[in-house]
């Protein structure tokens, strides 16, 4: 696996970038949280902290030229992945008109559909039927693109889910459907509540074979979609991965969390993604103290530039209520 | 000119349609190879093949939701449902997605797809598969509802509803399928969201849409032998609704009685009786009256089904009533 791999294989352009995505998205989720406090942003906003390795290594294995990513609601980091603009998705989450969905969509509603983001998407599992729906329409245009499909393991007992790699199968529609099983739906352990405890196995019901991917591991995510991509773009074959990850904060800004134990928190940390991926750099010589300082700080004056920049922007004129409910 | 069925018109407005534009494409349950449970789609699959005109597994959350995917990057998705109540398990894709994507994302993602199929109550089916559902859907800002009641309506109605960039529900009737009537040869559109009066009077204005406006008709002949010369609109669509066509109407003739197979409460019926109640005040000689469904499930007994709809007997009685001429 790719714990061992040689990171030649991978390159410096490559690993630097997953590094650099990482970081970004966890200083921007760090300000966003610390505006949530100020009360800048409102509503619901789930934090992806802890689980960036997925987004990331998953995003980077596509060409979004030709490729689609959908997701649920924890979508701030997989927008970035797409390489959305830290400005107009912290405006999006101050509810602001210069947001990427002018202010009307928020947290769980990120959109660029010139990057081929879909979303953001608000009801547990609505989104997986649409994945297969993009894919049919790649199919139907033989555009050769695939489409990566995230969900939590919430979302898997869905009948959503369960329809939608039943029609993926059927119709070979290059989807790869990705799991975050971060092990908990919002404070249900995963395993109070589903009769299979490796969801990955849950594919084989629809002839599609699951495999388990090390969620906290960014080249492993990588080098699974990748793989995974290749093969639906060959043959239209469907993949389903799951992603063992876990995130750090609460579901969302409220939620102390009580349902796990600190030790548990305190044993993911130390797999964290980010330091697993630092420290394979250094210990390649890929990567020097002060330039992860470097990055860092640049990453940190990225998030506080968003955050000046939503704060400064107007929010959306009241005239604007009534526009986009129809084309 | 030619004189044919309910089922055939909408079946040339599909053809029509799918030569003029390859993105669009007919999915459902046996729409196929079956030729169509009521047999609407008969022969085009022959004509189109398995890539436009695509038989489902029972599943529909899933091809809904395929569906709206598919729409959301470009194709332009004519869904069949079996019949509404069917829809009923897709209700999630339709109002969640169909009718939310584009406000709240901003307006960057259109949805132009045709959610269609039988609606309204038929013969001898009982509760879960006789039920008038337009008020469900007429509901939701970011939909647009039609329900014809003529064979140039519904062929006119549908080629509009195709190549609308909005989602468009497109309700028909079982027992209308069979219905015949003129219909040009030439290419035609009816725009979404006109009424038309249907009959002119000047003593009674009767308004309904879809199957009930044949009652209405019906239950206006009855009171003609009585010297009450009713006006009688139809409203073709219902989202949005052409209320202006109403309110012209019962400026005219001082009554209204509105028409609509659904249950009375919260319905289209009850709006548009609020609707011309506030806007013609003045005009109005009577207080408005509704004949909707009976508020129950719809038995299968056929003396009590019968029962539960409106009628000839209950529309005249209503008539009779808002013009003080209840015996």
């Amino acid at each position: 696996m790719a714990k061992n791999a040689d990171l030649k294989a991978y390159g410096r352009e490559l690993t630097a970038k997953l590094l650099r995505d990482m970081v970004l998205m966890r200083r921007f989720e760090e300000k966003a949280g610390q505006m949530y406090g100020l009360r800048k942003i409102g509503g619901f906003c789930h934090l992806y902290i802890g689980q960036e390795a997925v987004a990331t290594g998953a995003v980077a294995a596509l060409d979004l030229a030709r490729d689609y990513v959908i997701t649920a609601y924890r979508d701030h980091g997989h927008a970035l992945a797409c390489g959305m603009d830290p400005g107009a998705l912290m405006a999006e989450l101050y509810g602001k008109a210069t947001g990427c969905s002018k202010g009307k969509g928020g947290s769980m509603h990120l959109f660029d559909a010139p990057r081929h983001f879909l979303g953001g998407h608000g009801i547990v599992g609505g989104q997986i039927p649409l994945a297969a729906g993009v894919a049919f329409k790649i199919r139907y245009r033989d555009e050769g693109g695939v489409v990566l499909c995230f969900f939590g393991d919430g979302a898997i007992h869905q009948g959503a889910f369960h329809e939608s790699l039943n029609m993926a199968k059927i119709w070979k529609l290059p989807v790869i459907f990705i799991c975050e099983n971060n092990q908990y739906g919002m404070g249900t352990d995963f395993r109070r509540v589903s009769a299979v405890h490796d969801l990955h196995a849950m594919g084989c019901a629809y002839g599609i074979e699951g495999r388990l991917v090390d969620g906290m591991d960014v080249l492993a995510v990588y080098d699974a979609v990748r793989e995974a991509a290749e093969r639906a773009r060959a043959d239209g074959e469907p993949a389903f991965l799951e992603a063992r990850t876990y995130r750090y904060r609460g579901h969302s800004m409220s939620d102390p969390a009580k349902y796990r134990t600190k030790e548990e928190l305190q044993a993911y940390k130390e797999q964290d993604p980010i330091l697993i991926l630092k420290a394979r750099l250094e210990q390649a010589g890929w990567l020097e103290p002060a330039a992860y300082e470097a990055l860092d700080a640049e990453c940190k004056a990225v998030s506080e530039a968003a955050a000046a920049f939503a704060d400064q922007s107007p929010e959306p004129p009241l005239s604007d209520l009534y526009n986009d409910v129809l084309v | 000119m030619p004189i044919i069925t309910v089922r055939e018109a909408i079946r040339q407005a599909m053809d029509e349609e799918m030569a003029r534009d390859d993105r669009v494409c007919l999915i459902g349950e046996e729409v196929a190879e079956y030729n169509g449970a009521y047999k609407v789609s008969q022969g085009l699959w022959d004509k189109y093949g398995s890539r436009r005109v695509v038989d489902t597994p029972i599943a529909e959350e899933g091809f809904a939701g395929l569906g709206v995917g598919a729409a959301m990057t470009g194709l332009r998705p004519i869904v069949e449902f079996m019949t509404f109540n069917f829809a009923l398990m897709a209700i999630d894709q339709v109002i969640n997605n169909a009718a939310k994507m584009l406000y709240m994302s901003g307006g960057q993602i259109p949805v132009p797809i045709v959610f269609r199929g039988p609606n309204g109550p038929a013969e001898y089916l009982a509760a879960q598969h006789s039920q008038a559902l337009q008020s469900f859907f007429a509901h939701v800002p970011g939909l647009k509802v039609a329900a014809p009641s003529t064979p140039y309506d519904a062929k006119g109605l549908l080629k509009s509803a195709i190549r609308d960039d909005n989602p468009v529900i497109f309700l028909e009737a079982e027992l209308m399928y069979a219905w015949t009537g003129e219909v040009p040869d030439g290419e035609y559109l009816v725009p979404l969201g006109q009424g038309v009066v249907r009959r002119p009077g000047h003593d009674v204005t009767v308004v309904s849409f879809s199957k009930p406006m044949r009652v209405a008709l019906e239950a206006a002949d009855a009171l003609a032998a009585e010297g009450i010369d009713a006006e009688v609109v139809d409203l073709r669509s219902l989202r949005p609704l052409d209320d202006a066509v109403v309110c012209e109407s019962v400026r005219r003739t001082h009554r209204c009685v509105v028409v609509d197979e659904a249950w009375p409460v919260a319905s289209v019926g009850s709006h548009l009786a609020w609707l011309v109640s506030r806007n013609c005040f003045d005009d109005l000689d009577a207080p408005v009256e509704c004949v909707a469904s009976e508020d129950v499930p719809m038995p299968y007994n056929h003396r009590l089904e019968l029962a539960v709809q409106p009628s000839v007997e209950k529309i005249v009685r209503a008539v009779k009533r808002v013009m003080y001429r209840e015996s």
